[in-house]
């Protein structure tokens, strides 16, 4: 009899889904009510018994009573609750009409709370999933690995340099570079493709190109323009004077963002022979008053 | 037993070995139950094989230089590159189909000069203070860009309104356990979507010896060894981030190196010191790409098509093939 079987499980003997701890006794039965140990909800201790449970989305009833006691196989009775909530609360109702009120109102309770979360459910599926990817070890480390190596075979910055000359020597950078070497360079080999006249013609410009060179007066250079590529350009031929005018301003006010320390030597070398003396309109002040 | 005619040591140093000790081919070092005289008996062994190599070097050049002009071609050390299998799609120049396709695919439109490309970067939900970092100095180093916080908002959704705003490309970096490791790339006006797995991340700070801070002016762009149609795609990509014309007084450069499948992102300052010699610097941040997916439409993860994913078991057997 029920009384019995509470008064073994609930107090003295061991019961194994009973859970306790500081302050209260939980039921770990499947069928319990509410979740805690008590009198009135242990499923084991009452002969007439019901609860609520939901399976893949839907709730059932289940029910049990004295009658089918001795058929455990046949002891749970399950009924379908309808999707539609006050129509459950009604069926609920119908099928534990003449029950213990305490029982009805909790499984009443009992099926509210779980409509609830299935809504929550069906709501956060609906928004972002995050996917939690597991990382295998050993595949990460054969990537690491294989990233280190391809990174020593890549040799980036000897790549990047090649690159770099590539472009300069096509000319993509235009006028702004102009190495006199390099200009010579080319000179030669037009000299060699084309025929003797024209060649002559290309003999004297390079020689007038290198007596300018040294027919340059020197000045002291403001110590703004450390820049390299200014000492680079004010070596250049005439031509490119006004180019440079207009970009030494930009120049000056972008210098400082751009000094690089290593190349402050070959640049202070370079410094002495920096401003040219030419015949344009667009001196600024400071040539003309050193003329 | 087989110890040869040199003597046994008693402690770890013992007197130095004889030029030429013998070793019986029978010796194996690893029959020494003495671990001191194993190792011992294993340096041995060790510069005695390192001196036959060089013996043999020797005499292998000498025999060359005796051969003068008849001497056979030197032989070329076989590396990953040159043993790589030849990939089908491995895109000749000249070659008028694919020309065609890049004139006409979703990056017809940059390449043509008619959009400015307009880039936006977030990152997954909650980001630290390391991805946050990152952003920033990635917001630096391509121009036209904007970081915004994600704030836990579907991607889908925010697309569109990207495209409202005229916004050209979608970044979207994966944060793991605070730090950066998965970047996603969408071409916004429905174009191809690419995700990476990102490493090595390193911030302008973790570099070494790294100059000061990039300027407003737009870089350049290197973009090296992409090879097959799939390397060309990620190329033009990655090409579209950057407006067309480079300021070349800003000296900046920025280069995709592609190797062995994976893409080095590097970002330079560079000066030429002469017709044959350029210095460069690195600015800016740092990381590595591996491509992991490319899928035809904007974001969808779930029911977009995809032109190409990685397929560890297929694609990953062999260690001389490379996709991209």
């Amino acid at each position: 009899s029920p009384q019995v079987v509470w008064s073994m499980l609930g107090n003295r003997q061991f019961c194994s889904y009973k859970m306790t701890t500081k302050t209260q006794n939980f039921c770990r039965n499947e069928y319990n009510l509410t979740g805690l140990c008590n009198r009135s909800s242990c499923p084991l201790a009452n002969s007439q018994y019901a609860t609520v449970r939901e399976e893949r989305g839907r709730c059932y009833l289940y029910m049990k009573t004295i009658e089918r006691a001795a058929f455990p196989r046949r002891l749970w009775e399950r009924v379908l609750l309808s999707k539609n909530y006050e129509k459950a609360l009604e069926e609920i109702d119908e099928n534990l009409i003449y029950w213990p009120r305490f029982i009805r109102h909790k499984c009443k309770q009992r099926f509210t709370k779980i409509t609830q979360y299935l809504i929550r459910i069906r709501k956060l599926t609906l928004k972002r999933q995050r996917k939690l990817v597991p990382l295998r070890r050993k595949i990460e480390r054969r990537e690491n690995r294989r990233e280190e190596k391809a990174l020593i075979a890549a040799q980036l910055d000897n790549a990047i340099e090649k690159e770099l000359l590539e472009r300069l020597k096509q000319d993509t950078y235009g006028d702004i570079y102009n190495f006199p070497i390099h200009a010579f360079d080319k000179a030669l080999q037009q000299q060699d493709a084309e025929s003797e006249s024209e060649s002559e013609a290309e003999r004297e410009e390079d020689d007038e190109d290198e007596d300018e060179d040294k027919r340059e007066f020197v000045e002291a250079e403001d110590s703004e323009l450390s820049d390299f590529e200014d000492m680079d350009k004010l070596e250049t031929s005439s031509e490119e004077e006004q180019e440079e005018e207009e970009e030494v301003e930009k120049k000056a006010s972008h210098s400082k963002s751009k000094g690089k320390t290593p190349l402050k030597g070959p640049a202070r070398r370079k410094r002495p022979y920096i401003e040219i003396e030419y015949e344009g309109e667009t001196e600024p002040s400071t040539k003309t008053k050193a003329a | 037993a087989g110890e040869g005619s040199g003597p046994a040591p008693r402690d770890g140093t013992g007197p130095p070995a004889p030029e030429r000790v013998l070793f019986p081919p029978t010796f194996s070092v690893s029959e020494i139950k003495n671990k001191q005289r194993r190792h011992f008996m294993f340096l041995r062994w060790k510069q005695q094989q390192r001196k036959e190599k060089l013996a043999l070097k020797k005499k292998r050049k000498k025999e060359r230089e005796a051969l003068g002009d008849k001497a056979p071609p030197k032989a070329v050390p076989k590396t990953i590159e040159n043993q790589r299998v030849y990939d089908e799609t491995t895109v000749d120049p000249n070659d008028e189909e694919v020309a065609f396709d890049e004139a006409t695919d979703e990056f017809a439109p940059y390449f043509n000069r008619q959009t400015v490309p307009k880039i936006l970067i977030t990152t997954s939900d909650r980001p630290r203070g390391r991805t946050v970092r990152f952003c920033e100095q990635l917001a630096t180093v391509i121009p036209n860009s904007h970081v915004y916080y994600r704030r836990g908002l579907a991607l889908k959704r925010i697309i569109p309104q990207c495209i409202a705003r005229d916004f050209t490309d979608l970044i979207v970096i994966n944060e793991d356990r605070k730090i950066p490791n998965g970047l996603v790339l969408s071409h916004l006006p429905d174009g191809p979507t690419a995700h990476f797995r990102m490493s090595s991340v390193r911030l302008r700070k973790e570099i070494k010896r790294k100059g000061k801070e990039p300027t407003e002016h737009v870089p350049e762009v290197i973009l090296n060894n992409f090879t097959t149609r799939l390397g060309h795609s990620i190329g033009r990509m990655f090409a579209a981030l950057f407006p067309h014309d480079p300021q070349f007084i800003g000296r900046q450069v920025a280069t995709f190196h592609n190797q062995r499948d994976y893409i080095f992102f590097r970002f330079h300052r560079y000066i030429f010191k002469s017709e044959k010699k350029v210095g460069i610097q690195e600015l800016g941040p740092r990381f590595t790409l591996k491509l992991r997916s490319l899928q035809k439409g904007t974001f969808d993860s779930k029911f977009g098509e995809y032109e190409w994913i990685h397929k560890r078991r297929e694609m990953d057997t062999s260690r001389r093939k490379f996709h991209l």
